[in-house]
């Protein structure tokens, strides 16, 4: 459904339910230059479950219309306009690479809000390399190439998709191709500017999950492991020959992980 | 600039859509010879039902064997993803429907296989769906022939029999102006010769019973989408745009974004139509596309040799293959198919039926069946045979006189083929 946040035209799935009033809210936040499509298992799931679902596309992405949100804790600061638009309080929030490290930071500045976190496919710091920054701030499809690339585990090259019938790789770069002029430079400079994270974990008192992709070279393990650390009432699922695009490489095992959160 | 490496094609060809049994271990692809699949529990059934996990319910809807091929395909063309159907005919027909309302039109190139051609003149107005066909070399015809209600045009890579080479580069211009999207039959020339997409296709269509299986064992069909088609700012297609109250007000481009229309395929015309593969014939399909390279460059250095002795010949009045220079697409050809463009092309014997009827009886190699991109060679006569439902009238517009000769160039040697063919000559000329 469309909602106005901050004057613009903004697009949140809920997983094809209408939301009722009084149901406990789930929260889903894409990673860069992707949109509410890569929830749309999940969104559906939770939203049988009985729970009103907010998969933002943030803005510039997908069908939401708006400027480029610079910096995560911006980022942070819209999703809790857009669920103060969509009328919903207190939320599980759950974020996917970029949008993990923005659920992180709603979740640390807006506690009162946010009634568990999950960090799929994550880690902080979450540096970017040079060569793909490069490449992004020039538009070069060669970023989009590199990002589907470097997303997928050795395995999923050869795919072996869940979904049946589905390219993993062709669905990613199609989807990334989607993006429009400058939203991946943009998606990735944040993320590589969010160095303040793991100063705010000890906000996160609430029940928080990271699930990870065993064979993640975007956000390697050893990376989230100190996230985990620093989080006090932290949980890691770690899901074997995965990597970093879970949404895609794994929804069955995501979606069982995230359940235990409910 | 640098390069992401990917596997090539020969790699995705042998192992895409697979991973190793996690069970047995077995290296081939299972056949997963069942109906139906037993559930976790009964929310599990549920969310699989809903869209919520990837999974089976019912083999046809999906199948793991067949979602390997479904894969393996996609890898190969550049899709998003596909959906393997029970015969190529099966295929065109769900992925037309798909898109089409009653009162909807479709834009055809004239050079089609008789099947498809007969769907869109004699079967497809039954359900009020009504097809214009234009020469395939005129591109002026084709934006004369778009109407309001046009959702589709509608070609093969090369034609069947002239060996036409469809123009995509423009003809995808020419719909993407008008939003609508190109479907594209490719069976002639499989993601070996060319990738559709890669010149602006936005939906590819196989007969997988001919090069991909390659060995004449086999029915099945397949459509992959390439990902591409902005079917919201088209505006044209509510059985994507909407919300499908035959899945709880679904609507296919907001939850699957660059997969919404294998998604529907899926949802609504595996579920509806019924046109599965059995996942005996997804096997067979994928053991044949495994070798798809190696076979495709002989049936093409084959070609290459026939092709030459015909156009010598005296008892030939034409050849209609795009490697010579006097076809009207060699240009096209050499840019849009560099590995070779079709081992499937089309001579024209002097004498006529009679004349040609003789050689085509004489023939021991080539066999005389209503097939192509069989390892072995055939041939047939298309206006008593494949196109003979075509009227007068249309057997002229697709060029496919009496005199006609379809030749499917297999992969015996060519010499022994020549042989053959020399022989089917020597007994024309005794009766011409």
């Amino acid at each position: 459904m469309y909602l106005e946040v901050g004057n613009n035209k903004t697009y949140i799935a809920t997983g094809s339910k209408e939301h009722v009033d009084g149901n406990s809210t789930m929260t889903f936040v894409h990673g860069t230059g992707m949109d509410h499509t890569v929830w749309t298992l999940a969104s559906r799931h939770f939203a049988r479950r009985g729970l009103n679902i907010v998969a933002v596309d943030l803005p510039a992405h997908g069908r939401s219309e708006g400027e480029l949100i610079p910096t995560i804790e911006g980022m942070a600061d819209w999703v809790i306009k857009a669920l103060d638009a969509a009328e919903q309080e207190s939320t599980i929030v759950v974020g996917h690479s970029m949008g993990s490290l923005v659920a992180f930071d709603v979740a640390a500045r807006y506690p009162d809000r946010v009634t568990a976190l999950a960090m799929v496919g994550t880690s902080m710091p979450m540096p970017v390399g040079n060569l793909l920054l490069d490449n992004a701030e020039k538009d070069n499809h060669l970023a989009k190439e590199m990002l589907n690339y470097w997303s997928h585990s050795p395995s999923a090259h050869l795919g072996g998709s869940q979904v049946p019938g589905i390219w993993m790789l062709g669905k990613l770069i199609r989807l990334l191709e989607r993006s429009g002029p400058g939203v991946i430079y943009n998606d990735l400079l944040a993320c590589e500017k969010y160095t303040e994270g793991l100063s705010r974990s000890k906000n996160i008192q609430m029940p928080t999950l990271l699930i990870l992709g065993e064979d993640d070279f975007m956000t390697p393990i050893k990376d989230a492991k100190v996230l985990a650390e620093s989080i006090a009432n932290s949980r890691t699922v770690l899901i074997p020959n995965c990597g970093h695009a879970i949404v895609s490489e794994a929804p069955n095992d995501m979606l069982d992980a995230l359940v235990t959160l409910v | 600039m640098a390069k992401v490496k990917t596997f090539d094609f020969d790699t995705l060809a042998n192992h895409a859509g697979q991973r190793p049994d996690s069970e047995t271990g077995a290296r081939a692809v299972p056949i997963y010879q069942t109906a139906s699949y037993v559930f976790k529990d009964s929310d599990a059934g549920a969310a699989i039902f809903n869209i919520e996990r990837g999974g089976h319910v019912y083999s046809r809807i999906s199948n793991p064997t067949n979602a390997v091929l479904e894969e393996r395909i996609s890898a190969l063309e550049g899709g998003v993803g596909a959906i393997a159907t029970a015969s190529g005919q099966a295929a065109v027909f769900m992925a037309i429907a798909t898109l089409m309302d009653s009162g909807g039109h479709i834009v055809s190139s004239q050079s089609l296989y008789g099947g498809t051609h007969n769907l869109m003149e004699y079967t497809f107005p039954r359900f009020g769906i009504t097809t214009t066909f234009v020469d395939s070399n005129d591109m002026d015809a084709f934006r004369a022939a778009i109407k309001p209600e046009t959702r589709l045009i509608f070609g093969e890579t090369v034609g069947n029999p002239r060996a036409e080479v469809f123009d995509i580069p423009v003809v995808s211009k020419i719909a993407h102006e008008h939003k609508i999207p190109l479907m594209i039959d490719s069976t002639f020339t499989t993601p070996y010769l060319m990738k559709p997409f890669d010149f602006g296709a936005d939906i590819v269509v196989h007969s997988a019973t001919k090069f991909l299986s390659g060995h004449g064992t086999v029915m099945g069909g397949l459509i992959v989408d390439g990902g591409i088609f902005d079917w919201e700012s088209s505006n044209k297609f509510p059985q994507m745009t909407e919300k499908y109250e035959g899945f709880h007000n679904l609507s296919f481009t907001e939850e699957f974004g660059p997969a919404a229309y294998i998604s529907r395929v899926r949802n609504e015309g595996a579920r509806d139509f019924g046109a599965c593969i059995s996942p005996h014939t997804s096997f067979l399909i994928l053991n044949g596309i495994e070798t798809l390279s190696i076979r495709m460059d002989k049936h093409i250095s084959n070609t290459k040799e026939v092709v030459q002795y015909l156009d010598k010949n005296d008892m030939v009045e034409w050849v209609s293959h795009p490697d010579l220079e006097d076809h009207p697409n060699h240009e096209l050809a050499k840019s849009l198919l560099p590995r070779g463009s079709t081992a499937v092309f089309s001579f024209g014997i002097k004498g006529g039926r009679k004349v040609g009827q003789t050689f085509i009886d004489r023939l021991e190699l080539f066999s005389n069946l209503a097939n192509v991109g069989d390892a072995k060679s055939l041939v047939i006569h298309p206006a008593s045979t494949t196109h003979q439902r075509m009227t007068v009238e249309a057997l002229e517009a697709a060029g496919i006189s009496e005199g006609l000769i379809r030749l499917s160039v297999g992969i015996e040697s060519v010499n022994d083929l020549i042989e053959d063919l020399e022989k089917g000559f020597k007994a024309a000329a005794q009766i011409s």
